[in-house]
């Protein structure tokens, strides 16, 4: 990790600011779940920037409304209760519906994993990449830096359909360049060694801690390959068994529940059959609510997910 | 607004004949829920009360008809294929395979706008709809249309809430207050009176009407359609869950009764 730490949430909303002064057809809700940054929407386009109240169903329903009047919609909210406590609303009018009718919606839910480390398990989205991946037609977008953040903001407008933006609510250093179109587009993007037999593919805050699993791991002369996986829904997979095809040991890193649907299964179903001579491990967090309060890698660390730890995970992979 | 009676009563006739044909065909239709609603279909379609246009389903001049209430609309199908949304033949092919006509209706079908199997999403989406029309400066209608039992659905209040807040004039619910839910009498489930008066509570405008009285019904839509209320509408017709099947009037579970092709036969008078 190095460089500038900056909030996801904050570039996400600056690059919808600029859309919005340049295009009359994009509308904003919040739940009533603002920023800084928001203020300045609110004031900005004040025709075009609702705050529904704390009332995530309604939320959903009036999203699809005016995305069925041809508005491109973003509607914000805390993580947990943006895909869970509306799923319903999710499923009936933005997956079902967008596959007769074409929406433009973007869900955008802030706290990802264990980002509000002090407010216990209301507040923190473990299962929400599982749930959200079960949907046909919505796309599950998982930035790790402020930097892909704000170009997923520009492809959710200058696409269409209807996807959730798992954003981070801690600021974080940019985890590399800006993710090019390209990167976008196949949903990854790749870092360390190329041609290495060891892998981590991560998502999220996580993929911070996969560099310094790998940094670790390359200081004492093993080479890792990284995988930031942006896209949890549909990532070109062919590609990225392609890019990892030397690979013989693959760990697998998020901040979610394991083996509950998460990108565990999606990369265990789907890129695992395209890889049969890789040996895999899949990290996360075990599927128990905890309720300690403290550091965020703290929390991580006591469920095996530190940077030892985790290398001494994908060493007994390589060595399998 | 002239209205002509005789006619909305004799489409009123040949729409309940023709839903009760369809569920003769198709048992699996929920019959009652569809013949209590048939008055207020008949009364936007036939009534001027509608703007639409079935060469283009979509147009933008058209008033939006959100049917929350989705499987009590098995009604609206021989409406929608009179009016030309889709030939009159596919009405005799409701829940077999191969039919865009099922037993609850997708917006696969022309005329239908929204997702509508499950209950409470009707006033929400109306009310995103609503919001959008008015910002992009059109005078075009929402008329959502859910049943007394779907308000129970807590997300409906939260769209309540939302269209007062946001003075959505331009959103009209008519509820079909046939005063059953599936297992029970409304009011011996979780009872909703005075309905009237939590509309009002709630910021909206609220008449009340009986819903088979296609004279007195058309004419309290018209009214919370053009009526100058700074907010939202609300037309509550009290209906007759099953209306014109005796059968079905008098049992509390017709819900989910299915009435005999003998029962329909004597009830439409014959085959067509």
């Amino acid at each position: 990790m190095s460089g500038p730490k900056k909030r996801m949430r904050d570039s996400f909303l600056q690059a919808m600011k600029e859309r919005m002064a340049a295009a009359r057809d994009v509308f904003f809700l919040t739940a009533d779940f603002g920023s800084p940054v928001l203020d300045g929407v609110r004031k900005d386009f004040p025709d075009r920037f609702v705050n529904v109240g704390i009332s995530e169903q309604n939320l959903v329903n009036v999203a699809t409304g005016l995305a069925l009047e041809g508005f491109r919609v973003v509607a914000y909210a805390i993580a947990p209760f943006i895909t869970m406590r509306c799923l319903e609303q999710i499923r009936i009018n933005l997956a079902i519906l967008s596959q007769i009718r074409p929406l433009n919606v973007t869900l955008v839910g802030v706290g990802a994993g264990y980002s509000y480390e002090v407010s216990g398990p209301t507040h923190q989205a473990l299962e929400d990449i599982a749930v959200m991946r079960a949907l046909p037609n919505v796309g599950v977008w998982s930035p790790a830096d402020a930097a892909t953040a704000a170009a997923m903001a520009h492809r959710a407008l200058d696409g269409i359909g209807v996807r959730y933006l798992r954003l981070d609510s801690h600021p974080l250093p940019d985890l590399g360049p800006a993710p090019t179109p390209d990167e976008l587009k196949r949903g990854f993007r790749l870092g360390g060694s190329a041609g290495a037999a060891a892998a981590i593919v991560a998502t999220g805050y996580m993929s911070h801690l996969a560099g310094g699993v790998r940094d670790e791991l390359e200081a004492g002369g093993i080479p890792v390959r990284t995988v930031d996986l942006m896209d949890l829904a549909a990532p070109d997979l062919a590609a990225l068994a392609a890019e990892l095809a030397p690979c013989r040991a693959i760990l697998t890193l998020e901040e979610g529940f394991v083996g509950r649907g998460g990108m565990d299964s999606l990369l265990g179903q789907h890129l695992a059959p395209l890889l049969p001579k890789a040996k895999w491990t899949h990290a996360g967090l075990e599927p128990h609510y905890h309720f300690e309060i403290g550091p965020r890698d703290d929390l991580l660390a006591a469920q095996g997910l530190s940077r030892p730890a985790l290398a001494a995970r994908l060493i007994d992979r390589i060595n399998a | 607004m002239h209205v002509n009676v005789g006619e909305l009563k004799k489409q009123a006739a040949r729409v309940r004949a023709e839903t009760l044909r369809i569920h003769a065909a198709a048992p699996e239709t929920r019959v009652a829920s569809s013949l209590s609603a048939v008055e207020i279909y008949v009364c936007l379609f036939y009534g001027g009360l509608l703007r639409h246009n079935p060469a283009d389903p979509r147009d933008p001049a058209r008033d939006r008809l959100i049917v929350s209430k989705g499987h009590g609309s098995i009604s609206l199908y021989p409406i929608l294929a009179d009016r030309g949304f889709f030939p009159k033949e596919e009405l005799r092919r409701v829940c077999r395979p191969g039919s865009f006509l099922g037993g609850i209706p997708d917006p696969v079908i022309p005329g239908y706008e929204t997702v509508n199997g499950s209950l409470g999403h009707g006033p929400g989406v109306g009310a995103g709809m609503a919001l959008a029309l008015k910002r992009q400066g059109s005078d075009r209608r929402v008329v959502v249309v859910t049943g007394d039992g779907e308000l129970h659905e807590g997300a409906v209040w939260e769209a309540f809430l939302f269209a007062a807040q946001h003075k959505l004039d331009n959103l009209i619910l008519i509820v079909d207050d046939n005063s059953r839910c599936m297992m029970d009498d409304t009011a011996r489930v979780v009872g909703l009176a005075p309905l009237a008066d939590k509309f009002r509570a709630f910021g909206w405008s609220a008449a009340e009407v009986d819903g088979h009285d296609v004279e007195a019904l058309a004419a309290a839509i018209g009214a919370a359609q053009t009526g100058d209320f700074p907010g939202p509408r609300a037309v509550i017709a009290q209906t007759v869950k099953g209306k014109g099947a005796p059968s079905l009037e008098g049992d509390p579970l017709c819900h989910v009764r299915t009435l005999t092709p003998q029962e329909v036969e004597e009830l439409t008078g014959g085959a067509p």
